[in-house]
Formats: C-alpha cells, structure tokens, sequence
C-alpha cells in the first residue's frame, strides 16, 4: 500500500516535471509569438483607433475615412484583383507544368525542375528590380522586341492598366514555380493503381483527369491556392518596387498603401486601420487552409 | 484469323509506343518554352550587369546582347564600401536569425510532438496560423514596438523580428518529422536511462536532419530576401541589408546605374542560388511535407 502510493506520487510528480520542461522548451516560441504577433495584432486595433497624432480616440473614424477616400478604393480593388488573378494564373500555369514534369522520366526531372524554380530562387526584390529595368520606359528591352516585330512603344508602367497587368505578370513569373512542385508532389502521392484500373474501365486521358487525378489532389489544391492568396493578397515587395503605387494610385495593393501612409506620411493609426483591412480576408483563408491541412492529416493517417 | 489478330496486337502495340514517345517529345518541348519564359529576368541581368555605363545609354542594337563585356561593375561593387557592409550586415542578420530560429523552432517542435503539456494541441494549431500571417499585417504597429526598444534605425532591430516569420513554419515542419520517428526509439532511450535533452540532441536531431536542413534553407530564405522590414525600419546605409541598399544606394535621383544594380541583384543572389543548388531536394520534400503533414 505504502509502495504504491510512493510510486504514484513519484509517477505524478515524474509526469509534472515532464510537463514541466515540455512547456519550458516552448517558452521562447511563446515569448517571440506573443511580444511580436499577438500583442502587435491587438495593439494595431488599439492603434487604428486613434487620431494622426495619437492623442485622441477616433473609434471607427480611421476606417470610416479610408472607405469614403476614392484612393483606397482603387486599393480595396487593385488588391482583389491582382491576388485573385494572380493565384487564378499561377494555379493554372503550376498544374500544367506539374503534368508536364510528371510525364517525362525522372532522371532528368531533376535539371528541368531546377531550371523552372530559378524565378522562385531569387529573391522577389531583387528579380523585381529586373523585371523594373525591362520595362524601363526609356531603354525597354521588351519595346525593343515589340519594334522589331514593327509594333509602337507600349508604356509598361506608365498606364494604370498595363502596370497592373505587369505586376500581376511578375508575380505569376514568381509564383508559379512553387505550385508546380506542390502540385507535382500530389502527383506523384496517386496511386498508379487507380489510373490502371481507370484504363480497363476505358477512361479517356480526360476522363482520367477530372475522375482520377482532381479528386485526388483536391485537397492540396485547395491548400496550395488558399494559402497562395493569403502571401499574393499581402504582397508588397513588387508593386513597391516596380510602381510604388502609381501611376495615380491605380496599383496600390493595402501593403504598399499602408506602407505609404502609415511609413511615409506619418499617419499610423491610419496605416494600420488600412492593414487591418486585409485581415478578415486572410482569417477566411487561414481557417480553410487549416481544416484542409488537419483533413490531409486524417486522411494520410487513415 | 490468327494472323490478324497478331497483326492487330503489332499495330496496337507502335501506336501506344508511339503516343508515349509524342507525349514525351511534346512534354520537353512545352517545358522548353516555359524554362525559356522563366529565365528572361535572370538572362538579362546576367547580359546587364556585364554592359559598361557608356554601352547601355548607348542603346545601340539590341539590349539582349553584350558587345563589350567587361566585369567593371562586378569590381566597381566588390570595392564599394557601402556594398560591402551591405553583404556583411545581410550575412550576420541571417546567421543569427537562422541560429536563432532554429533553436528556437527545434526545441518547440520537440516538445510538441513527443512531451505534451495542458494546451500544447492548441499551441500547435496556433503556431500553423502564425505561419499564415504576413509582414505586411503587422509593420505598423511593429514600427512602434520598435520605437520603444529604441531600436529604428538598427540592424539589430531584423534578428528580433525575422525569427517571428520563419519560426512558425520551421516548427511546423519539424513537428511533422519528429512524429514521423517512432515512438519506440525514444522509449528505448528513456528505459536505458536517458534524458529529455539527450534524446533530443542523440537521437531526433539526427534522425530527422532532412527536415532540420529544410527548416533551416527555409529560415534562410526568409532572412535574406525580406524587403518591408528592412525597408521600414533602417534609414542610414550602415544598418542597411542587401535588399534594401541596393536601391538607395544605386538609384540616386533620377539616375539609374543599371549595369551596377544588376551586378549587385547578382552578387546578392548568389548565395540562394548555390544554397539551392546543392539542398533543393530537401528543401521540396520539407516544403511539399509541411502542407500535407501535421
């Protein structure tokens, strides 16, 4: 009797300890989580609330005036636009390259797989300053290309909606690469089996994609873009780069907005209302990348 | 009857072998054209960085052509101080936020996935979900956290913040690995008499080192290619970072020195591209595990 409640309590304290380190151990993760995103991510609602001078309280003032601005409502736009195409092109482009990649044998896989994440490989700020002298107005080497088929100059940045279409093309030049191998990845998880058994039933290469492959990779699919959204939807390095918003406001995204309000003009309160703005669209996002990713843990688990 | 039945299998046969064989040629031929679309930027920094100031405002023939190639720029920014202390501030942020991350990320992972304590599946679940948060969520109200610590303006300012971008995901992924070890390895070691700290560091750190080398490529990118923060927060070009020096410094006004730019985006590219040049597969199979594992 003695025995055994000496060793229960040993166990019990054997089992505190353990706990005890476990939660020691997750300590600087806790501490860095909490002083630098979670207490940030309260302090900027407490922020976004006051005046320029942050001296008064304003409550939804900030937010009320951004709404009514004509600006921030091309931004509200130019954001949506550009994340959502932006994510519609680099889904589409990876699937097809994946496809490609997982048709040709896998010894040279690897070469071509190298050359095609180069664009993934530098960073976006600096292949951004390329892409900037591409479409350099006074020595474009695209205008160059364009006269020597006998076409005019095209002002690459200087129309509101050519800059857009370039800072979606640039981010899609970018983004790709990383939908391809998330993409191949699922590819190669399909059993061959199913495409086996697919072909006696006499499925069709068409059939076999949308009956077979989709469903299978439905789930990163889904991930991929989710989660793809929220980095485009969020993305600063290339419209600040290549336009910093101009010509006349027309790509702003929230990042750069923000940026150039609360950074450049002073105005934080007003920033952080306009980065506050993204959040509800990335909460929706995030909480459908994580049921997709814990179904995924099911489903490999199963 | 026979006979034709064989002849029909013969012709079958070449038909499908030869479908395959166009699929194939036509497989490499499209990834052609899109490793050709792929590489115009980085061809063309490569074709300007090795054009002299003169030949580039020139514009004579065709800007996708070096008449006189010359490494005058290369040499122009090795011998730069600024640039140096650019290199030099950019390589130490990254070693200690690498360094840190992964302490950081490695000694988390570790208890989440094997000790538990009363909220660590809630901790798990909240880590994924930082992971999802952007820089550009959060500058602002960092900019005043900063300003507190007294620290705009100082490079030091990056170690304290880039850990917050690339621990999230390097826990993340090394919670996966170190659940894909199994269990009875670590009990073995625990009924031999060993401790927490050692099975971690004789027994987990080793086995699970692909995802140790992937969270750390991982740590690195973040480190080195961040823009916003750097951008935000330093002002005088002996704090700055590559990503951000390069443009103050190159661009002065209206003045665009393109030749040094693109030899410096060169020069500042080059240790992601040998990095991955050589640990690409593990960076993938870490990547490709992130999403799908948990």
């Amino acid at each position: 009797m003695a025995i055994g409640a000496s060793r229960g309590q040993s166990m019990r304290r054997f089992a505190s300890r353990k706990s005890t380190t476990a939660f020691l151990l997750c300590l600087p993760l806790i501490l860095l989580v909490g002083c630098f995103v979670v207490y940030p991510a309260f302090y900027a609602i407490y922020l976004s609330m006051l005046n320029k001078k942050m001296t008064a309280f304003v409550g939804l003032g900030n937010f009320a005036f951004l709404l009514k601005r004509h600006t921030f409502q091309l931004v509200i736009f130019q954001s949506c636009l550009f994340a959502i195409t932006a994510v519609v092109l680099k889904a589409f482009f990876g699937f097809i390259l994946a496809h490609l990649m997982h048709n040709i044998p896998g010894t040279t896989q690897k070469i071509w797989r190298g050359l095609l994440l180069v664009p993934w490989v530098i960073p976006l700020a600096l292949s951004t300053l390329t892409w900037w002298w591409m479409f350099d107005p006074s020595y474009s080497a695209f205008n160059w290309v364009l006269n020597q088929f006998g076409l005019d100059n095209v002002p690459w940045l200087g129309v509101g909606w050519i800059a857009r279409l370039c800072t979606i093309t640039v981010n899609v030049w970018f983004g790709t690469p990383f939908f391809m191998i998330m993409y191949l990845a699922a590819l190669k998880s399909v059993p061959e089996q199913l495409y086996e058994a697919a072909s006696i039933d006499g499925a069709n290469a068409r059939q076999k994609l949308f009956f077979v492959t989709l469903p299978m990779m439905r789930n990163i699919i889904s991930i991929t873009v989710l989660f793809s959204l929220i980095v485009t939807f969020a993305d600063f390095d290339i419209v600040r780069i290549l336009t910093s918003g101009g010509p006349q406001d027309q790509t702003h995204v929230f990042a750069t907005y923000a940026f150039q309000i609360g950074i450049q003009s002073g105005d934080i309160p007003l920033g952080a209302a306009d980065s506050l703005f993204m959040f509800p669209i990335l909460a929706f996002a995030a909480f459908f990348v994580l049921r997709g990713v814990t179904q995924r843990t099911k489903e490999i688990a199963a | 009857m026979s006979a034709t039945t064989a002849e029909g299998r013969k012709f079958r046969k070449t038909s499908l072998h030869s479908q395959r064989l166009w699929a194939l040629w036509g497989s490499y031929a499209a990834l052609a054209v899109f490793v050709v679309i792929f590489l115009v930027p980085p061809f063309y920094t490569v074709i300007t960085s090795l054009k002299s100031s003169a030949e580039i405002s020139a514009q004579s023939g065709s800007p996708w052509m070096v008449n006189h190639p010359t490494l005058e720029n290369f040499w122009y920014l090795i011998t730069y101080p600024n640039f140096q202390t650019y290199y030099l501030n950019s390589a130490m942020i990254t070693v200690v936020t690498v360094a840190v991350s992964m302490t950081i990320s490695v000694m988390a992972a570790f208890s989440l996935s094997r000790m538990g304590f009363w909220g660590s599946q809630t901790l798990s679940t909240g880590v994924f979900l930082t992971y999802l948060v952007p820089p550009s969520l959060l500058f602002i109200p960092l900019f005043q956290i900063v300003g507190w610590m007294g620290l705009i303006n100082n490079i030091w300012c990056l170690a304290l913040l880039y850990p917050t971008l690339a621990v999230p995901f390097c826990t993340w992924i090394m919670i996966g690995y170190f659940s894909s070890i199994p269990k009875e390895l670590d009990e073995a070691a625990l009924i031999d008499g060993a401790s927490y700290v050692q099975i971690l560091l004789k027994i987990f750190i080793p086995v699970a080192m692909p995802g140790i080398i992937a969270a750390t490529i991982f740590a690195f990118t973040v480190a080195w290619g961040a823009f916003l923060y750097p951008l935000a927060y330093l002002y005088t070009s002996n704090q700055m970072v590559l990503t951000v020096g390069i443009i103050s410094d190159l661009i002065r006004g209206d003045v665009f020195q393109w030749g040094k730019i693109m030899a410096a985006c060169l020069l500042a590219s080059l240790p992601p591209i040998v990095i991955y040049a050589f640990l690409m597969d593990y960076y993938v199979a870490g990547l490709t595990a992130g999403a799908t594992k948990g």
